[in-house]
């Protein structure tokens, strides 16, 4: 099949390349932009007028539920999802029933991932056993089976020890290790940020040293090992100037941030809405304003969707019984734009950290635009306003904070390996 | 945030689940209602018939024997009709979800939810689902959730404040002990501020101190002699068995002859301060028994003042 998506608006942020111009897809891979290839006979148009088209994009934490946990979504409903977001790559991490810490487990997922064939799944393995923190996976045989990074998804190590071994052993091999920083003793058996909120409301509080001494803790064996560890989910303006200093001192990290806290705070949770209960907690203004910064200056590499679809059961409990997690797969792209046109970041620059800079961290070769690269593209009105609403979410959770917020940024057109699979 | 969900359009008092936010005559109005429940107590007939044919429903999924009772004698009082229902041992054993429990009551026909539960916020989780579900005739009052508020108590403090005290705006009032875990500290913090108490100080141990505690107006101190000195009133708070030893406090005997009322530090209060207690008492922890039954101690007047105050309480959200 020859497709021309037409008089685009092609933005390209691993050439910085932004112009109104045709593509033109030939089969599974991009033949050409601006003028046709020689000899070309386009047998469908897509038109793109009025539209951005660019690499599709890249989410370093998607939960897709399976295995075990499909009463709460399926691979079917969350890839839909992924592609109604115009995400043609994701991250999935190991928190699921069993966790992925076996072979079978990853291949059973791929497998199932490309026959749906609706975006690309990178699984993230176990670190340990049952993501116990005790006994490391078989690595080896688990990066075979196509896991790209290895993580203990949001469960801590107690064992400092265990984690020096983690990342010795890891790094032996070169396989990428990702964390989310939180000390377990600090973060126990709480469900907010430790402040005024907290405090006002009488929930379990989390501090920030939850997170400091955590970064503290990891910065020390990074530098002791060499061993580069990816930080997943900052939350705090202290982790941010952590991470700034880490980098400057040349440690090998990189960092992420989901789009929740680059847009809500602990203010957020009002009279308990247990929409706002979030992993990590949502914390002060201060915070939020200091992450939103952090991406703008480069610090942190990457925005997630941190997407955690959760079923009507799960939320309507009590704030701290209810269960953390939001839908955001389809929300990643407004939420980056949202936070581009308050920050003043160009829309290229906000492209790359959903794009070229998530890739970077997965070890998948640059996105782009170019002469020969799979066609995995997003092709979306940046000026469309829509509704966040139940109905409009293909993801089966349908529980996200933003509901009835109103959002600038539609996905017209979704296209893996050359595919339509998403227009709308 | 959306408006205070405890208020109806017309700006009545629809549901009790926290005084933050309670306007002072709001407060003033539940105080005034109370004070002809008082002497009803005292007549050969304690009955008014204001909620003659309501069904109020005691729902408590975490024990209590006290705020339990009390609900029930005032529901009694107003010839309503109690049902107690023990949720600990019942039907969340069996796994029913708390909205499910709401549901099945309402299907009964209740009235009126009075609701205990160990997680904050689960009465506001009760009441936006009746509302959400189109039965915003049915009421909830909160009678303590997890750490959060307990208002009923909150206004029986101040009700007993004003008792003994008249104006709450020349007062110096100190809430002493565990305010971190204290429900009932915040819902009296919230009561006392509102109503323009210039001078609120809570004196704990840092241990047992929430983070940014000052946010809630209040002024704080470690030192309980220096923190008594001039008070007019002081509430001793309750401390749980389970945290006397351990990582908040070494030990009952250390936090006593620290945070302790006995009559030594008492007499650095003003010569007519009052000592207040939420109840259950630990005598030898909090509070020294020559205190607790002296003179200055209004502690049980502050039992008899909670059922008119929860009289008024019941009759006036079912009558909104």
């Amino acid at each position: 099949m020859k497709l021309e998506i037409r008089n685009g608006r092609l933005i390209d942020p691993a050439r910085a390349l932004d112009r109104v111009a045709s593509l033109f897809i030939d089969d599974n891979a991009i033949a050409g932009s601006g003028e046709a290839p020689r000899g070309w006979r386009t047998e469908r148009v897509l038109d793109a007028s009025g539209c951005v088209v660019c690499p599709g994009f890249v989410d370093l934490s998607a939960r897709l539920r399976e295995p075990g946990l499909e009463h709460k979504a399926t691979l079917d409903s969350e890839l839909a999802a992924a592609a109604a977001g115009g995400v043609t790559s994701l991250a999935c991490p190991p928190d699921t029933d069993p966790p992925l810490d076996e072979p079978g487990l990853v291949q059973m997922l791929k497998h199932r991932a490309r026959l749906i064939g609706l975006a690309h799944v990178y699984p993230v393995g176990a670190l340990t056993v049952g993501l116990k923190g005790t006994t490391l996976t078989e690595m080896g045989q688990l990066a075979e089976a196509g896991c790209v990074a290895f993580s203990q998804a949001d469960v801590p190590f107690h064992d400092t020890l265990m984690l020096l071994r983690a990342l010795q052993y890891a790094g032996t091999f070169g396989h990428r290790v990702w964390l989310r920083p939180q000390d377990h003793y600090l973060a126990h058996g709480g469900v907010a940020h430790d402040g005024e909120v907290a405090t006002r409301l009488g929930l379990p509080a989390i501090p920030v040293a939850a997170e400091t001494i955590a970064l503290s803790r990891i910065f020390g064996l990074v530098r002791a090992t060499g061993v580069g560890v990816h930080l997943s989910r900052l939350s705090s303006a202290e982790g941010v100037a952590m991470v700034r200093a880490a980098k400057a001192e040349g440690l090998p990290i990189t960092c992420d941030v989901d789009a929740h806290h680059l847009h809500l705070c602990d203010v957020d949770i009002g009279w308990f809405d247990p929409q706002a209960h979030l992993v990590p907690p949502l914390r002060s203004t201060r915070d939020r304003d200091a992450l939103q910064r952090g991406v703008a200056d480069g610090t942190i590499d990457a925005i997630c969707s941190d997407h955690a679809p959760v079923d009507d059961d799960g939320k309507q409990m009590p704030f701290g019984e209810a269960e953390p997690g939001a839908s955001a797969l389809e929300l990643l792209l407004p939420l980056t734009l949202k936070w581009a046109a308050a920050a003043g970041v160009a829309l290229g620059d906000a492209l790359a950290c959903i794009t070229t800079r998530p890739a970077a961290i997965l070890g998948l070769a640059a996105p782009s635009l170019a002469d020969g690269m799979a066609a995995d593209l997003c092709v979306f009105d940046p000026v469309s306003h829509w509704t966040v609403q139940r109905d409009a979410l293909r993801s089966q959770g349908k529980n996200t904070p933003f509901l009835g917020l109103e959002v600038v940024g539609r996905v017209r057109a979704t296209l893996l390996g050359g595919r339509v699979v998403h227009e709308a | 945030m959306t408006r205070n969900p405890q208020l109806n359009r017309n700006g009545e008092l629809t549901h009790l689940l926290t005084l933050e936010g309670l306007p002072a005559a709001v407060i003033t109005h539940i105080l005034d209602t109370a004070e002809p429940f008082v002497s009803i107590a005292e007549r050969e007939v304690k009955k008014v018939p204001l909620l003659r044919g309501k069904a109020m429903f005691n729902l408590f999924f975490e024990n209590s024997t006290r705020t339990r009772t009390t609900f029930e004698i005032a529901a009694k009082r107003l010839s309503a009709d109690v049902i107690n229902l023990n949720i600990g041992v019942s039907s969340t054993a069996k796994g029913e979800t708390l909205l499910d429990t709401v549901d099945n009551l309402c299907a009964m026909n209740a009235d009126l939810f009075v609701v205990r539960h160990a997680q904050s916020g689960a009465p506001h989780l009760i009441a936006s689902h009746l509302t959400a579900t189109g039965r915003a005739h049915v009421h909830v009052v909160n009678a303590g959730d997890g750490r959060h508020a307990h208002p009923t108590q909150g206004l029986l403090d101040l009700y007993t404040i004003r008792h003994y005290k008249k104006d709450f705006r020349e007062l110096s009032v100190a809430i002493v002990g565990d305010v971190l875990h204290s429900r009932v500290a915040r819902s009296l913090i919230h009561g006392l501020t509102t109503m323009q108490v210039p001078r609120v100080r809570v004196i704990a141990p840092r241990t047992l101190l929430p983070t940014a505690v000052e946010a809630l107006g209040v002024e704080v101190m470690n030192d309980m002699r220096e923190g008594l000195r001039g008070c007019d009133v002081i509430v001793m708070l309750r401390l749980q068995n389970e945290r006397m030893k351990g990582a908040l406090l070494p030990s009952a005997g250390e936090y006593f002859k620290h945070y302790g009322l006995t009559a030594e530090k008492l007499a650095l209060a003003k010569p007519d301060a009052i000592v207040m207690h939420p109840g259950p008492m630990n005598r030898g922890v909090e509070i020294d028994s020559p205190v607790a039954d002296g003179s200055r101690s209004v502690i049980l007047p502050q039992v008899t003042f909670g059922i008119a105050v929860r009289m008024a309480v019941l009759s006036i959200v079912a009558s909104s």
